[in-house]
């Protein structure tokens, strides 16, 4: 992984969420408090507008910096969450090395123990969790079976969106809408949405390259 | 969507210049990352800071003065201050004796100011307030959300510290009224987020929301709407239910503080309204009122509606709640 195509990712990560402002909006405001979405974009604006101080860092240090921009941007339980994620994964990519694509997937694993940790959450609970678990647990495994870049890309955009599609289902104990009960059942989770939206953008950005 | 902006993206900033304007005896406004503190700090006393998404005002920044809040830090509407804003307003008020964090149980709030106080050079400790009672279930829950509690939270231990307390005994203390505390809001309309520019959610005229949190959360349950005597009573008994059910006895005197809030949308005839109501209906529960505060003291924007408080109040919670303040919304003594 290189920054160029962290830089890259960053610019069709701002890109999905914009052009699907009308569905996260409408996802938060069934269940949550309706910021989702402008809280989300703000971040991600930031985020793509940090092209030239970027550009010249080695992966890790750029995904460190990204981390901290989340934590002062974002704000509510997304920003701490977020910025946990891409500061765990800039540590183990500096520890470990980021010369593969097991490397990445191990250091994306990594940031979703430190979502995991941060928000007290598992999965099942309706939240972004239920698209990140399993998205890294598939990650790690097809990169460490040295799985062809196309098809991992292919099946995470596919985990990911089961993942979304299972939160619908689901009673929330962790977030905004666990004081809903059962209320909160036919709805799919705003967070668990915007971050399939992420990985089948940065996924595709992959294929297209 | 109608209401009051030049731009959308600088309503907070415009709103934040006006208050500190407004209240310029009281208040600096630092910006970028945004807080605000006492006009003059304080001196050798634990260092008070509170904070949330902004749209609940007054709180916090309008508790920000002698005997409540060192400072304050506004996150965007109904989001989280991030802990850079935690960290500056930390630097500019410590005063040698730690820093305690009140902070209303979302977990969004609960993360950012963690985060800060991980980050953070000085001793903390924080104050969750969890007094809304609308949640029942817990295993369904994160937590009990903080709502209304939280000005009576900030105005006994914004008291103590003034005393120059510990940090230890300012969070003992705030532990003690928030456990004594609980809260519950009814909401008759939605509010707006100003950059959604739409109703949060949707209800009817023949409608309310009984249990709705300060973001107009959904509550316990849509009802029908009905006379105020009953939609009081159903508030009464879900706050004496919640004390008995977490075991929390009133004092011997049996003497309590009564706030009814409202959410923003709610005339204050109608607020008083209810408050005659709920006064009664405690008083024949045994028990006895002799503390009240009403008006509009955690608001949720434009949403009509409102939340009962009740704080089972003892000598210490009482001593501090009469003590001097001086904010811009909460004024005592002084």
């Amino acid at each position: 992984m290189k920054t160029d195509f962290i830089i890259n990712a960053a610019k069709a990560v701002q890109q999905t969420i914009i052009t699907n402002e009308h569905t996260l909006e409408s996802l938060d405001r069934e269940i949550g408090d309706g910021d989702h979405y402008i809280n989300m974009k703000r971040g991600t604006t930031a985020i793509a507008g940090m092209h030239i101080e970027l550009a010249s860092l080695p992966p890790a240090e750029a995904l460190n910096k990204i981390g901290l921009k989340l934590l002062s941007t974002i704000g509510g339980a997304s920003g701490p969450l977020l910025a946990s994620f891409f500061m765990a994964m800039a540590k183990m990519l500096k520890e470990n090395g980021d010369e593969s694509n097991l490397k990445f997937a191990e250091a994306f694993a990594a940031g979703v123990q430190a979502i995991i940790q941060r928000g007290k959450a598992d999965i099942g609970e309706k939240t972004m969790l239920d698209v990140l678990i399993p998205v890294a647990d598939q990650f790690v495994l097809l990169t460490t079976q040295n799985c062809d870049v196309k098809l991992v890309c292919a099946s995470l955009m596919h985990t990911a969106e089961q993942g979304m599609l299972a939160t619908k289902s689901l009673i929330a104990t962790k977030g905004r809408a666990a004081g809903l009960g059962e209320r909160a059942i036919g709805h799919i989770d705003p967070g668990a949405k915007s971050c399939q939206l992420m990985i089948e953008a940065v996924c595709n950005l992959i294929l297209k390259e | 969507m109608k209401k009051f902006i030049n731009n959308i993206d600088d309503i907070l900033i415009e709103s934040l210049n006006g208050f500190a304007t407004a209240h310029t005896d009281l208040v600096s406004l630092h910006l970028a990352p945004n807080f605000l503190t006492r006009k003059n700090k304080a001196q050798n006393k634990v260092a008070i800071i509170s904070g949330g998404g902004s749209g609940h005002e007054p709180l916090h920044a309008g508790y920000i003065g002698y005997g409540m809040l060192d400072a304050a830090c506004p996150g965007h509407v109904f989001t989280s201050p991030t802990p850079d804003q935690m960290l500056a307003a930390a630097e500019t008020v410590h005063a040698g004796k730690g820093i305690l964090f009140i902070v209303k149980n979302y977990a969004g709030d609960v993360m950012n100011f963690e985060m800060a106080a991980e980050m953070l050079p000085f001793e903390s400790a924080t104050v969750l307030t969890s007094d809304d009672c609308a949640v029942v279930n817990s295993t369904y829950t994160s937590g009990r959300r903080g709502v209304a509690g939280t000005v009576i939270v900030e105005k006994c231990v914004g008291s103590l510290a003034e005393t120059g307390a510990t940090l230890q005994a300012c969070k003992a203390l705030g532990d003690k009224v928030n456990n004594r505390t609980a809260s519950i809001g009814v909401a008759l309309t939605s509010c707006t987020v100003p950059a959604a520019g739409r109703p949060t959610f949707d209800i009817s005229d023949t409608e309310l929301e009984m249990g709705v949190g300060i973001h107009g959360e959904p509550g316990r349950r849509r009802e029908t709407m009905r006379e105020a005597d009953e939609i009081v009573s159903d508030c009464v008994d879900a706050i004496l239910t919640d004390f008995k059910l977490r075991n929390i006895e009133p004092a011997e005197n049996k003497a309590a503080l009564l706030l009814i809030n409202g959410f923003g949308a709610t005339p204050l005839m109608e607020l008083y309204l209810i408050y005659n109501t709920a006064a009664k209906l405690f008083n024949q529960h045994g028990i006895q009122i002799s503390r009240s505060l009403v008006g509009n003291y955690t608001t949720a924007l434009d949403m009509a509606g409102v939340s009962v408080t009740l704080c089972l109040l003892d000598d210490e919670i009482k001593q501090h709640w009469d003590s001097p303040v001086h904010t811009a919304a909460l004024r005592v003594g002084m």
